[in-house]
């Protein structure tokens, strides 16, 4: 006999198998999703889910693919958040401190209630990246967002209504576009192939029969 | 945390694995490697397919699954719908909002034409958002597009259409570095130059990325670019049948909002299907790797409007799904693991391959030593081999995994498995659709005109098997090549009358075949309610 538990999805009673995600549960108990439901393996944070253990003050926030669950386990999903997403052309833009001050001047406001990282479900350092962000140091901002998965959880817990995931997305597209060193050999690739030089290599490959590619693949030297 | 029976087995791979990580197993001939896949891939397995009765392919060999789709009824009867009540009026309208149609999107409009996306999800819903190892593309002086294009041809057992994958290995360098002007952060060194890796069957360390975050660095970053170009996204709305124009070229089609039901009207000039794949088919029962929504339907749209399929009997099982714990069985574990130096491994601590095998060798591989060989460890769910991941800091020192493969860390951790110290349970997982809608170079399909395909759901970039980054370049490259010329197809086109007619044909033509099914298509989501 499978152990089960009791779960509350929005409020009403559910028994459920033990060794099932927060989904998976919501699945077994009939509900069909079509919200709160995206790549089912903690990349797309399509599933922001708000819960409660019966009988515990802390409340407590997850990835609901990524989350089992739990004895006494209240559960509300939070399928859509409303973050402001500020429309930029990233041509046009630099990475100078005034480009947040202009786009998300509220993060000038951020209280320091350290809500937002203690909410975190990627378990990052939110209210860190928000103060590099703050003093315009976007390679910074852009490291310690990194694995940033824009669930909103982050901006449903802040009292100064800063949308953290679109602040780190900025600033990791100055940092890429701007700051990070550029790639020389690229450049060079690129123009290379602008110039044609590998048409004729190319298209020699493209007319030679099955027999001839297999020798050569099957005789190709590996980089070790 | 790992229940008593495999701490036994992980003993084992302890104690070798000094001697595993300095190892430097034979590579498999190419005969080896056919009998391997003709004996162990599933997609050999020849009682899993059916043959098409009716459509382009008609006689042509399929899953059963996708058979089963694609001789369907349809969602609408074509009578009851209004054309003439146009919700939406575009030049170019994109079916998906992954990479390949954000990709797409991104060019039409920089071409100046009127695009829109539709998306059952959202967008960046997509495989795109869940490719985590790389890109390739050959950049580096001992590389070349010559060298990208032999390993990619073999790799896909020499059935690659030549002039696609020409594309593919010659714009790979721009594709590049077109995403890192638009921001995409790669793992580069302090002087600029990108760190690559190996991926199976490379033969040059071309694999660019972006930690184990690789796709969806590249996702978030085009859609914010798709929504700071101002593009219009309507999300959560499928497309469910194609609308042909009374010349039988494509015009727009028929959408469906997810939520309230309502069936609404799209007329464009041009039509990009940029719908993915199809893991959540769950061929021959396989668990998948794929996100949600990955069900096959911009195969079900165009075959039902008279485009060909090419090479759909083929699929890619990835050869590490996780498989244990079961809360993440089959989900994806990163051919950079074993780029970065982890090696499979069996239950007596014995090496049994090379690491870097194409995928599907190494797939086939990995079920002949479960299955025929009884050297896998039992999961509780099915069987696994070990993926010694420890040895990735055994060679490249402390930190490795942090800096490398983050979410593959995090996703073990919540389960209480730390991969720097203990080695994971691995099993192929449904991860790629090799096949798919037949194009031309410039993106278009062979025989439906103003129907263009990008991404996941186009056949014969990659023959019958595809090289690991060689997906997230396909996306990039031939999305951006159909967005160019969709847009510039719009501004020559002039729509004639809508018509559902092919609908009508289709369905008479099952009729014809005796085709008997209670089935609609496109399937949309897959069904997990209750235990199935």
């Amino acid at each position: 006999m499978e152990q089960m538990v009791n779960v509350f999805l929005f409020g009403k009673k559910y028994s459920v198998p033990a060794e099932l995600t927060i989904m998976r549960a919501m699945e077994y108990a009939g509900y069909q999703l079509v919200r709160g439901c995206g790549c089912r393996n903690g990349f797309c944070g399509a599933c922001a889910t708000i819960y409660r253990i019966k009988g515990v003050q802390e409340l407590k926030v997850c990835l609901a693919c990524q989350t089992k669950v739990e004895e006494g386990m209240y559960v509300a999903t939070l399928p859509f958040f409303p973050l402001v997403k500020q429309v930029y052309d990233i041509n046009e833009i630099k990475p100078t401190e005034q480009i947040m001050m202009q786009l998300y001047p509220e993060i000038y406001s951020c209280i320091g209630c350290n809500a937002c990282t203690k909410s975190c479900t990627q378990e990052l350092n939110v209210m860190q990246y928000i103060a590099y962000a703050q003093r315009g140091e976007f390679e910074k901002c852009a490291e310690e967002s990194f694995d940033c998965v824009m669930c909103g959880v982050c901006s449903s817990r802040c009292p100064a209504g800063i949308s953290h995931p679109q602040v780190a997305l900025l600033a990791r597209r100055l940092n890429g576009k701007y700051l990070a060193p550029k790639s020389q050999h690229l450049a060079d690739r690129v123009q290379e192939i602008k110039d044609g030089t590998f048409n004729e290599l190319l298209e020699a490959l493209m007319q030679k029969p099955v027999e001839e590619m297999k020798e050569l693949y099957n005789n190709r030297e590996i980089e070790k | 945390m790992y229940p008593s029976n495999m701490m036994e087995s992980i003993k084992k791979v302890e104690a070798a694995r000094e001697a595993n990580a300095v190892l430097e197993p034979a590579r498999m001939t190419a005969e080896e490697k056919e009998n391997l896949l003709s004996t162990y891939h599933p997609d050999y397995k020849q009682d899993e397919f059916d043959i098409l009765k009716v459509g382009p392919n008609k006689g042509g060999k399929v899953p059963k699954e996708l058979a089963a789709i694609l001789q369907a009824h349809s969602r609408i009867n074509p009578s009851e719908i209004d054309l003439s009540k146009v919700d939406y009026d575009v030049d170019v309208l994109v079916i998906g909002g992954g990479g390949a149609g954000a990709s797409a999107a991104i060019e039409a409009n920089e071409a100046g034409a009127d695009v829109m996306i539709v998306t059952k999800l959202r967008i960046g819903d997509a495989n795109t958002m869940m490719a985590e190892g790389g890109i390739q593309a050959a950049d580096k002086p001992n590389d070349s597009p010559a060298i990208h294009y032999l390993d990619a041809f073999g790799g896909g057992h020499f059935a690659a259409k030549p002039e696609l994958l020409y594309r593919l290995v010659n714009e790979a360098p721009e594709a590049i570095q077109w995403l890192n002007d638009l921001g995409v952060e790669f793992d580069k060194a302090p002087d600029g130059t990108m760190i690559t890796t190996h991926g199976g069957g490379t033969s040059r360390k071309r694999m660019h990325a972006a930690k184990d975050y690789s796709g969806a660095e590249i996702m978030r970053t085009l859609r914010d670019e798709v929504l700071n170009r101002g593009i219009p996204v309507v999300d959560f709305t499928s497309a469910i049948e194609l609308i042909l124009d009374e010349n039988g070229k494509a015009a727009g089609a028929v959408l469906l909002n997810m939520e309230t039901k309502d069936i609404l009207i799209a007329r464009a000039k041009t039509v990009i299907i940029a719908t993915g794949g199809a893991g959540r088919m769950h061929y021959q029962g396989f668990p998948t790797s794929n996100h949600y929504g990955a069900t096959a339907d911009g195969l079900v749209l165009g075959y039902r409007a008279g485009a060909k399929l090419l090479y759909a009997d083929t699929l890619q099982y990835h050869p590490t799904g996780a498989a244990y714990p079961e809360q993440i069985f089959g989900a994806l574990v990163t051919e950079k693991v074993r780029s970065l130096g982890a090696k499979l491994v069996n239950r007596d601590g014995k090496v049994f391959m090379h690491p870097l095998e194409t995928r599907d060798v190494a797939a086939a591989s990995i079920i002949r030593e479960c299955n025929a060989r009884g050297e896998g460890v039992e999961t509780g769910s099915g069987l696994g081999v070990w993926l010694d991941t420890p040895m990735i800091e055994l060679k490249n020192g402390e930190g490795t995994i942090e800096k490398r493969i983050p979410a593959m860390m995090r996703m073990f951790a919540k389960y209480g498995i730390d991969i720097r110290k203990e080695p994971i349970l691995v099993y192929p997982t449904l991860h790629y659709q090799n096949g798919g809608l037949d194009i031309t170079a410039d993106g278009m399909t062979t025989n439906v005109e103003n129907l263009f395909v990008a991404g996941e759901a186009v056949g014969g970039i990659h023959g019958r098997n595809r090289l690991m980054g060689n997906s997230l370049l396909d996306i990039i490259v031939f999305g951006r090549n159909a967005g160019k010329n969709a847009a510039a197809k719009s501004k020559e086109t002039k729509v004639g009358n809508l018509s559902l007619e092919h609908v009508n044909a289709f369905a008479k033509e099952m009729e014809a075949a005796g085709i008997k099914t209670d089935m609609v298509s496109p399937k949309l989501l897959p069904d997990y309610t209750h235990k199935r």
